[in-house]
C-alpha cells in the first residue's frame, strides 16, 4: 500500500507525466481524508498546466497554487509566493509539481532548505521509458543526477510512468517495469509505484505491484487524430 | 520503422532532422518552439554535430546561409516574430539558391502577440517570406508523426530544388505529445557540386552570391528560378482528402484546424450532410488540382483557420471563384472547436437545401 510523507515532489525529464501524476496524487491524498494543497512549480512548460484541472481540484477541496500567469500570454517564469505557505504551514499535505529536467528542478531548489529542515518529504523521480531521451535506465539515471544537482536534493524513490499516451498497451507497461527495476538497481532507489491510465487497471492488476491508476488531464486542444 | 516513442512535436522535428543528416542547428529561443533548440543542445554534442545559440534570430539565419553554402544540411527554427526577423536571410538564401530547413511554430500576432497557437503567418510563409521574387516550399504538419516525416521531406525537397523548405506548424503541434515511429537513419546525402568546399586546386571556384551587377542577368536568374517553381507546382503538391468523393460542402483546413475540422465532418456526416475535408499538406505549392476536382461536386467551401482568413484567398483562386467560400476562424491564439465548424457546415447546408 502507498504511504505518504507531508510533502511530495514530482520531478524528472520533461514530458514524463509529472503533472498528471501530481494531480492524481493530490486526489488520492484527499481521498484518504487528508487536507491537501497542490503547487505548480512548472515555469518551463508554456501550455500544459496543473491549472487545466482547476475546477476538478477545487470541487474536491484541494487548494491549487499555480503561477500567476499560467495559461496566459505572459511568458513570465515567476514562482507563486503562496508556495512558501504550503511548505511552512505544516497542517496540510503538499504536492509539488516540479518543472521538467534540471531547468525545472533549478526553480524548485529555492525550497530545498525548507524541505531539508522539516525532513518529511519524498522526492519522486518520474520516468517514462517511451520518451526518446530516456529510453533506458542509464539515460534516466543521467537525467536524475542532473535534476538532483539542480535541486540540491536527492530523489528518494522512482515512479514508473511509462506510456505512449492513449496508445499504451498492458504489455508496454509490463516491459517498462523491467527497465524501472534496472533503474532501481543502479540508483539504489525503491520503486514507489507505477502510474497507469485507469482503464488499464483491470488488465494489469495482479501482474504488477503498486499500480497507481490515474484519470488523465484534458487539454483544451486535445483533438483526436483520426 | 523503429519502436514508437512518445514525443512532443518540437522534439519530433529535432530528432527527424538528425535522422535526415542535419548536423548544424542555429537558433534563438522563443516560445512555443524552444524544445527544438533544447533537444538539439542535448543531442548535437553527442553525435559530433553543432548546436549554436546565436545572439539573435538574424545571426542564426546568416549562420544557416554559411553552412548551406558548404552543402551541409542545416536548419533553424523560431516562432512568428522570430521568423519575421529572419526574413532578410530567407531572401538571401533564395537569391543564392541555397537549400535549408526553416521551422516556424506559429504563435498569435501581430507584434509580440502572444505565446498561444496560431496560423497567422500563412501569408508570410506562402507569399512574403522576404523581399524579392521567390518561393519557399511550405509544409503543414497535423500530428507529431508528420512533424517528423515532413521535416525529413523538407530537407529532401530543399536539396532537390536548392531552395528553402519551411515547416509551418503552430503552438499546439509543437507542444502536443503523441507516439511517433521514427525511420532508421540511413541517409546517403548526394554530392553538391555547387558547394563551397575548397577547390583543392582541382576545379574552378564555386561562388555563392545573391548580388547581380547586370540587370539582364538578374532577370534571367529570376526566369530560371520560376521555371523551377513551375515544375514544383506541377509535381510536389501534397494533400489529404477525407470523404470528398460525393461532398456538397468541402471544408478546407491545415494543421490543428484540420484535426478540429475532421471531427466536425464526421459529426455532420452522421447528421446526413454530405461534407468532406481537404487538408493541404503543402501550402506552397497549393494543391490546386484537388480543389478543381472537388469543385465539380461541392457547391460550397469553408476555410477553417486560426487567423483572420488567409488561406481562404488561395481557396478562392484554386476554384476560380466558382463557388462561395466562407470562413470559420478564431484568432489571437484561440482555436475553433468542432462545434464551431459544425455550425458553419450546417449554415452552408441550409443554404444549399
Amino acid at each position: 500500500m502507498i504511504s505518504a510523507k507531508r510533502v511530495t515532489l514530482f520531478c524528472g525529464h520533461y514530458g514524463s507525466g509529472k503533472t498528471n501524476l501530481a494531480v492524481n496524487y493530490a486526489f488520492w491524498l484527499r481521498s484518504q481524508g487528508l487536507p491537501t494543497v497542490i503547487a505548480d512549480l512548472d515555469i518551463v512548460n508554456p501550455y500544459f498546466r496543473t491549472k487545466d484541472s482547476r475546477e476538478e481540484l477545487e470541487a474536491a477541496g484541494i487548494e491549487l497554487i499555480s503561477p500567476q500567469f499560467a495559461n496566459s500570454n505572459v511568458d513570465l517564469p515567476a514562482l507563486p509566493q503562496q508556495v512558501y505557505g504550503a511548505l511552512q504551514v505544516r497542517s496540510r499535505y503538499a504536492v509539488l509539481d516540479v518543472g521538467g529536467d534540471d531547468r525545472g528542478a533549478l526553480a524548485m531548489g529555492r525550497y530545498t532548505p525548507f524541505l531539508k529542515e522539516e525532513n518529511d518529504y519524498e522526492m519522486l523521480f518520474a520516468v517514462n521509458f517511451f520518451r526518446p531521451l530516456t529510453p533506458g535506465a542509464e539515460e534516466a539515471l543521467e537525467v536524475m543526477a542532473e535534476v538532483e544537482q539542480a535541486a540540491g536534493l536527492k530523489c528518494t524513490a522512482i515512479v514508473n510512468n511509462s506510456n505512449l499516451a492513449g496508445h499504451t498497451s498492458p504489455e508496454d507497461v509490463i516491459r517498462s517495469a523491467e527497465k524501472a527495476k534496472e533503474l532501481s538497481r543502479i540508483s539504489g532507489l525503491p520503486i514507489k509505484m507505477t502510474g497507469i491510465e485507469k482503464g488499464l487497471l483491470p488488465l494489469l492488476e495482479g501482474k504488477l505491484e503498486d499500480l497507481f491508476p490515474m484519470t488523465l488531464q484534458k487539454k483544451y486542444f486535445d483533438v483526436k487524430e483520426i | 520503422m523503429a519502436e514508437k516513442v512518445l514525443m512532443k512535436g518540437n522534439e519530433a522535428i529535432a530528432e527527424a532532422a538528425i535522422i535526415a543528416g542535419c548536423r548544424h542547428y542555429f537558433g534563438y529561443p522563443i516560445t512555443p518552439q524552444t524544445e527544438i533548440a533544447a533537444y538539439m543542445a542535448k543531442r548535437m554534442p553527442k553525435i559530433g554535430g553543432c548546436f549554436l545559440q546565436a545572439e539573435s534570430e538574424i545571426a542564426a539565419i546568416n549562420m544557416v546561409y554559411g553552412v548551406a553554402g558548404t552543402g551541409k544540411r542545416v536548419m533553424t527554427s523560431s516562432s512568428s516574430p522570430g521568423i519575421a526577423l529572419k526574413s532578410e536571410g530567407l531572401s538571401y538564401l533564395a537569391g543564392s539558391d541555397l537549400p535549408a530547413l526553416v521551422v516556424n511554430v506559429q504563435r498569435g500576432g501581430p507584434g509580440l502577440g502572444g505565446i498561444q497557437p496560431s496560423q497567422s503567418d500563412y501569408f508570410q510563409a506562402t507569399k512574403a517570406g522576404g523581399h524579392g521574387d521567390f518561393r519557399m516550399i511550405v509544409l503543414a504538419p497535423a500530428s507529431a508523426q508528420e512533424m517528423a516525416d515532413l521535416t525529413i521531406k523538407g530537407f529532401d525537397l530543399a536539396d532537390k530544388y536548392r531552395m528553402t523548405s519551411m515547416l509551418l506548424a503552430d503552438g499546439t503541434m509543437g507542444q502536443m505529445m503523441e507516439p511517433v515511429a521514427l525511420p532508421e537513419a540511413s541517409y546517403v546525402l548526394e554530392e553538391k557540386p555547387w558547394a563551397v568546399t575548397g577547390t583543392k586546386l582541382a576545379r574552378p571556384h564555386n561562388i555563392i552570391n545573391s548580388l547581380s551587377l547586370v540587370p539582364e542577368e538578374l532577370e534571367m536568374l529570376n526566369f530560371k528560378r520560376f521555371e523551377k517553381y513551375a515544375e514544383i507546382e506541377k509535381t510536389e503538391a501534397m494533400c489529404e482528402e477525407f470523404m470528398t468523393e460525393d461532398c456538397d460542402i468541402a471544408v478546407v483546413a491545415f494543421g490543428i484546424a484540420a484535426r478540429v475540422s475532421k471531427n466536425a465532418v464526421i459529426a455532420a456526416r452522421s447528421r446526413g450532410i454530405k461534407v468532406g475535408l481537404i487538408r493541404p499538406i503543402t501550402l506552397w505549392p497549393f494543391p490546386t488540382d484537388v480543389f478543381k476536382k472537388v469543385a465539380k461536386t461541392a457547391k460550397h467551401f469553408i476555410s477553417v483557420e486560426l487567423n483572420m482568413g488567409q488561406m481562404i484567398d488561395d481557396v478562392r483562386l484554386a476554384i476560380d471563384c466558382s463557388r462561395p467560400v466562407s470562413l470559420c476562424n478564431r484568432a489571437g491564439g484561440m482555436i475553433p472547436t468542432p462545434e464551431d465548424v459544425l455550425a458553419k457546415i450546417e449554415i452552408a447546408a441550409g443554404g444549399n437545401n
